[in-house]
């Protein structure tokens, strides 16, 4: 964004500065600008989903209803995930690959430029379509973010057509945005630049592009479904015409579960990126962890049933999938364990982005330990739909892939804007989201095994207590969210100028050019030994 | 340069689409297979060929329509004992509290699941669409039986029909209105498709 | 991070070593059924495995946070790879799971138990509430949440079992192996009670099974698990868990009660009631039944549930409204009351309907019109 302030020294031919105004962001091909705009926009629905959260978080601090209605209130757990989903974390990455992919491979810029254009400017025109619902008659889609049938058909109201489109235009757009990944990893890498010696950041985001490319049309196909069902007369998911609603649930999770991997793998990409830096050696066990997010990525194709072990499965289907999600822990864990052993006999030193990355990997493998505990089907029969899964997923999300994009957000921000973020702020951000996000999600997990059911406006009073405090947690965390902002806000504005070389013990092509990052970069190709 | 790759993906994004559609029949061979959702072929069984006499099993009736459903259908008996492989009747009185004519289809389900593959039905009220008169009352007549390979471990089962009011998709043209004898497993396979839900 | 772990340890610990049946406020209960047990001892099991594991990892890390710092004058070591400590750290793992998945699988096996069963009683979930039919004795009744709606509101204290308490709880035996089918009217519903470790889904369409043997007697309480709507979070389930002696005698009641309630409806046909007890009738049948969706105030929700001030059906003629609560609107969340109400209460309600939120049609709704109404589309035979 600053770029335009600064004029940039003329290193090589082509450079110019960016044209200016308003239509240069809109006409925009350059991935620096898209991968801002998908930055802001992420930040914008971050705030927003956090707003909804807010709003849960306020009716339920005490038992009774309080200020919205149980449809309302429904609204806001559906509206809340989506956007977090697929209006924060998801083009929050696609917006750190966008910037840093090609600096990182040494390319001039993404494959596609004029498509990575479009594939920003239709998702602002897909969230204003699914909040401007909100506003209409009868609401917005109140049938929960997985919209299971046949609530999200037959019993849903007549707006349900804009959350179908909505979300069309968003799978789309991230259809896009992965075949650009997909096609820039593999056609502009610099010479030299072999697969193995990919920065992890681009080794998770490749495997990650490949699932979005994968499962983004399926979930396409079921929202297509649901809208032909309730609008045309089809019955894919009622069995008055043969249809069967639990079908519905597993062509979702054939798309759901690996979207869950969609959001955490660059998350594992950026964590091997910034431990490395800051504890000054070598990222331990390189191949296993290409490896490693290989077979997750695979793993994550034969899990899906997991999440609908009480809708009624054979004994043979509930086995195999208990086996194979308990499987997944393994590579997972590899993974941890190599950051640890990374971080082993190091010189480590603990600026922000590594704070957020060690928070990330305790808090994430908190999330992990619940997930194992949750494959145990038996278990599961009493964990499934209640705030214990609440607990696990935002563990998973958001102090693992929230976490990650801050961490990401603080170690590549000098890059950027050249200017050092303030320090003391961002200290203040960290630790006020590290215990507010603790006091928010880890009473979850008692409410939960106590057997409070996710998704209730109002509940019995042995949950009374516990909700008093996380809802305390929710409103602390997300007011130091706003923290952040005025953290990326003053560092865009100004502050120390960043050296070319941000970290001292940073490694990769983007440390190679100036701060903040020319308008145009590796416009010749650098040499890779 | 980029084109080829371009191809292939957007290619392989057009392929994920199409498999979405393509899970629909994949689902129900599973069903077949597994007996997910207590499932049954809608199609006319053989006869069988042995009776094992060493055990038996309890076959119980229920069906179940929606408050607003005008169909009422009651097995005669609640429940049967059979020895798997002998042939079965079951008698039921089914009546159409409505005013008008209506089309009924009654859907089945067997629990527990995995029992439902071994439920053969030679005669069923539900392979077909049946038309009712307005405040008809009719007898059907279930004739089934159990597979003699049905696991030892499941001394009861239960069949249940739930039974649809789709008159107005007949009428709207989402059903297919001749009613027919479902004989292959490749047209239950495609009917998601070409059936209608009951509330057009 | 390590603190919590801690500190969640000292809440476990004495739980663990008093292996007591303790209803507790944050952590899974024991139940009171073999499978609840057995889930309760995996449950705790992985999450100790979980806990050691953590402990571990978590030590080994912060001992380096700790004393490989670079202000203390650290020097990075150059090791970045070892094939031998990966495949430990891939095995080890592996094998844990491995145990773990044993006990696991021969819970599982123990929960899909096909064998015959003493009783079964057929569940159905509808937007919002459960329904319950003893198979083959002829006993079957709604069970709806019977918290009143002001102390839903804040305008009345709460009670002990605010939202967990309904108007007719499931009864069953002790020690008899009850065996449950599930389905649903509508969207689909999750049938659970944690003192159980039963929770299973009811699929529109379909039928899903489970089952239970109790070994104490007691009132365990659970809920709908899964989304279903507005009032998703109050449709509570409530079994009422007694000895087989008293359950026959409750079951030989409740035969006797339904009996009973017959006559009652045919009595009631030729009774005339005032205008005033028929808006008072028609005003707790309307807060119990209909203010869930058409708002207590008669007014909707626009788009999504219809008005009844000023609604067409209630202000027009007489024969539609009746038919529309008797017989319900198919397609729509509106059921048929016709078979959950009494005449009376039908009457009640209606007449309350028409003559409320400056609805003003003076008309007043007879039981002996409903049986009229019933009889009549009967006759047409």
């Amino acid at each position: 964004m600053s770029t335009t302030a600064q004029e940039q020294p003329v290193s090589h031919e082509h450079h110019h500065g960016a044209p200016s105004g308003l239509k240069r962001w809109i006409f925009t091909t350059n991935h620096k600008d898209i991968g801002s705009l998908y930055l802001l926009f992420s930040l914008l629905m971050f705030l927003t989903g956090g707003a909804m959260a807010m709003v849960i978080r306020a009716e339920l601090f005490q038992p009774g209803m309080q200020l919205v209605d149980p449809h309302f209130f429904n609204q806001m757990t559906t509206v809340h995930g989506l956007i977090m989903v697929f209006g924060a974390v998801m083009p929050a990455f696609t917006g750190l690959a966008n910037w840093m992919i090609p600096m990182m491979i040494g390319a001039p810029d993404m494959a596609l430029p004029r498509m990575n254009n479009w594939s920003f400017w239709i998702l602002p025109f897909a969230f204003a379509i699914l909040l401007a619902s909100l506003f209409m008659e009868g609401g917005g889609p109140a049938f929960g973010w997985t919209f299971y049938a046949p609530l999200s058909t037959t019993y849903s109201n007549d707006n349900t057509a804009l959350f179908v489109f909505a979300v069309h235009i968003m799978g789309v757009s991230s259809i896009m945005g992965a075949i650009n990944v997909i096609v820039t990893i593999v056609n502009m890498r610099a010479p030299g630049m072999t697969w193995m010696k990919l920065p992890l950041f681009v080794w998770t985001w490749l495997i990650t592009a490949f699932l979005l490319i994968a499962v983004m049309p399926v979930l396409a196909g079921a929202v297509t479904m649901v809208l032909t069902d309730k609008y045309f007369g089809t019955s894919f998911f009622d069995a008055a015409g043969g249809g069967d609603p639990v079908m519905f649930q597993h062509i979702f999770w054939f798309f759901g579960h690996p979207e869950v991997y969609i959001m955490i793998l660059p998350a594992f990409g950026i964590i091997s990126t910034i431990v490395p830096t800051f504890s000054r050696k070598k990222l331990f066990g390189y191949a296993s962890m290409v490896y490693a997010t290989s077979s997750i990525a695979l793993l994550s194709f034969v899990v899906w049933a997991h999440h609908m072990f009480t809708t009624g499965m054979p004994l043979a289907g509930e086995l195999f999938f208990m086996y194979a999600t308990m499987l997944i822990s393994v590579p997972t864990g590899v993974k941890v364990f190599n950051w640890v052993a990374t971080m082993w006999r190091g010189a480590i030193s603990f600026e922000i982005p590594m704070m957020f990355a060690i928070a990330f990997i305790v808090l994430f493998t908190l999330g992990g330990f619940s997930g194992l505990m949750l494959a145990i089907t038996p278990a599961d029969f009493q964990y499934h739909d209640t705030y214990f899964v609440v607990a696990h997923f935002h563990y998973v999300l958001v102090t693992g892939a929230v976490f990650s994009i801050m961490a990401a957000a603080y170690y590549w921000l000098p890059k950027w804007t050249g200017n050092m973020y303030s320090e003391t702020l961002a200290q203040w951000h960290f630790w006020l989201s590290l215990v507010s996000v603790n006091v928010l999600f880890f009473p979850m997990h008692f409410v939960g095994l106590a057997g409070m059911p996710r998704r209730i406006p109002d509940y019995a009073l042995q949950f009374a207590d516990f909700n008093a405090i996380i809802s305390i947690g929710g409103f602390a965390f997300g007011l130091s969210q706003l923290l952040f902002v005025a953290v990326v806000f003053k560092c865009i504005a100004g502050g120390k100028p960043a050296d070319s070389k941000v970290w001292d013990g940073a490694e990769g092509l983007e440390w190679q050019v100036a701060s903040p990052a020319p308008y145009h970069t590796f416009s010749t190709p650098p040499k890779v030994d | 340069m980029h084109t080829a790759l371009l191809q292939k993906l957007v290619l392989t994004v057009l392929g994920m689409f199409a498999f979405a559609f393509a899970l629909v029949p994949l689902y129900d061979v599973f069903c077949d297979i597994t007996g997910l959702n207590g499932k049954v072929d809608l199609v006319v069984a053989q006869k069988s060929e042995g009776v094992d006499a060493s055990r038996e099993v309890e076959v119980s009736f229920t069906t179940h329509a929606k408050s607003t459903t005008p169909f009422k259908v009651k097995a005669l008996q609640y429940s049967v004992s059979v020895q798997p492989g002998k042939l079965s009747e079951v008698k039921f009185l089914a009546q159409n509290t409505s005013d008008s004519a209506r089309i009924m289809q009654a859907i089945p389900s067997v629990s527990p699941g995995q029992a439902a593959k071994y439920l053969h039905k030679l005669a069923c009220f539900c392979f077909d669409q049946q038309p009712m008169a307005a405040n008809a009352s009719l007898e059907f007549t279930l004739r089934f039986y159990v597979d003699t390979e049905l696991p030892k471990d499941v001394q009861e089962l239960t069949l249940s029909y739930t039974l649809y009011d789709i008159t107005e998709s007949v009428t709207a043209g989402n059903i297919e209105q001749t009613p027919q004898v479902l004989t292959q497993p490749f047209i239950s396979v495609m009917s998601p498709i070409v059936r209608g839900p009951q509330n057009g | 991070m390590n603190l919590a772990n801690l500190k969640l340890f000292n809440i476990f610990v004495p739980l663990l070593a008093s292996f007591s049946a303790v209803a507790s406020d944050y952590n899974m209960r024991q139940g009171v059924t073999d499978v609840s047990n057995e889930v309760y001892q995996l449950h705790m099991t992985i999450f100790l495995i979980c806990c050691v594991i953590g402990a571990i990892v978590f030590s080994v890390m912060f001992w380096a946070l700790i004393h490989h710092r670079k202000s203390k004058g650290a020097e990075p070591a150059q090791f970045h790879e070892s094939t031998k400590v990966e495949i430990v750290w891939t095995a080890i793992p592996f094998l844990i799971l491995v145990v773990m998945a044993i006990p696991a699988t021969k819970t599982l096996i123990a929960m899909e138990d096909t064998s015959k069963s003493d009783l079964t009683i057929k569940v159905t979930g509808s937007q919002w509430k459960w329904h319950y039919e003893y198979m083959g004795h002829d006993v079957d009744f709604f069970s709806v949440l019977s918290t009143p709606k002001d102390q839903i509101d804040n305008l009345q204290a709460k009670d002990e079992h605010y939202l967990l308490e309904v108007d007719k709880p499931l009864v069953i035996p002790t020690d008899r192996k009850v065996r449950f089918l599930l389905t649903s009217d509508d969207v689909i519903h999750s049938w659970w009670v944690p003192d159980f470790a039963v929770k299973k889904d009811a699929n529109p369409g379909f039928i899903n099974e489970a089952w239970t043997r109790v070994n104490e007697q007691g009132i365990y309480r659970g809920q709908c698990a899964e989304l279903c709507g507005k009032d998703h979070g109050f449709m509570p389930v409530v079994v009422d868990a007694r000895s087989p002696e008293d359950f026959d005698i409750w079951l030989a009641e409740a035969k006797q009660a339904k009996a009973k309630a017959l006559q009652a409806e045919a009595a009631s046909v030729g009774v005339t009631l005032s205008k005033d007890e028929l808006m008072a009738t028609g005003e707790k049948v309307y807060m119990a039944y209909c203010a869930a969706c058409h708002q207590p105030t008669g007014l909707g929700l626009p788009g999504v549930f219809p008005a009844m001030k000023g609604s067409a059906v209630v202000n027009g003629e007489l024969k539609a409204h009746i038919d529309i609560l008797v017989n319900g609107r198919p397609g729509t969340a509106m059921q048929a009351f016709g078979k959950q109400l009494t005449l009376t209460e039908i009457a009640g309600v209606i007449t309350y309907k028409r003559n409320s939120w400056g609805n003003d049609t003076q008309e007043v709704v007879q039981p002996g019109q409903i049986q009229a109404f019933i009889d009549g589309t009967k006759e047409k035979e």
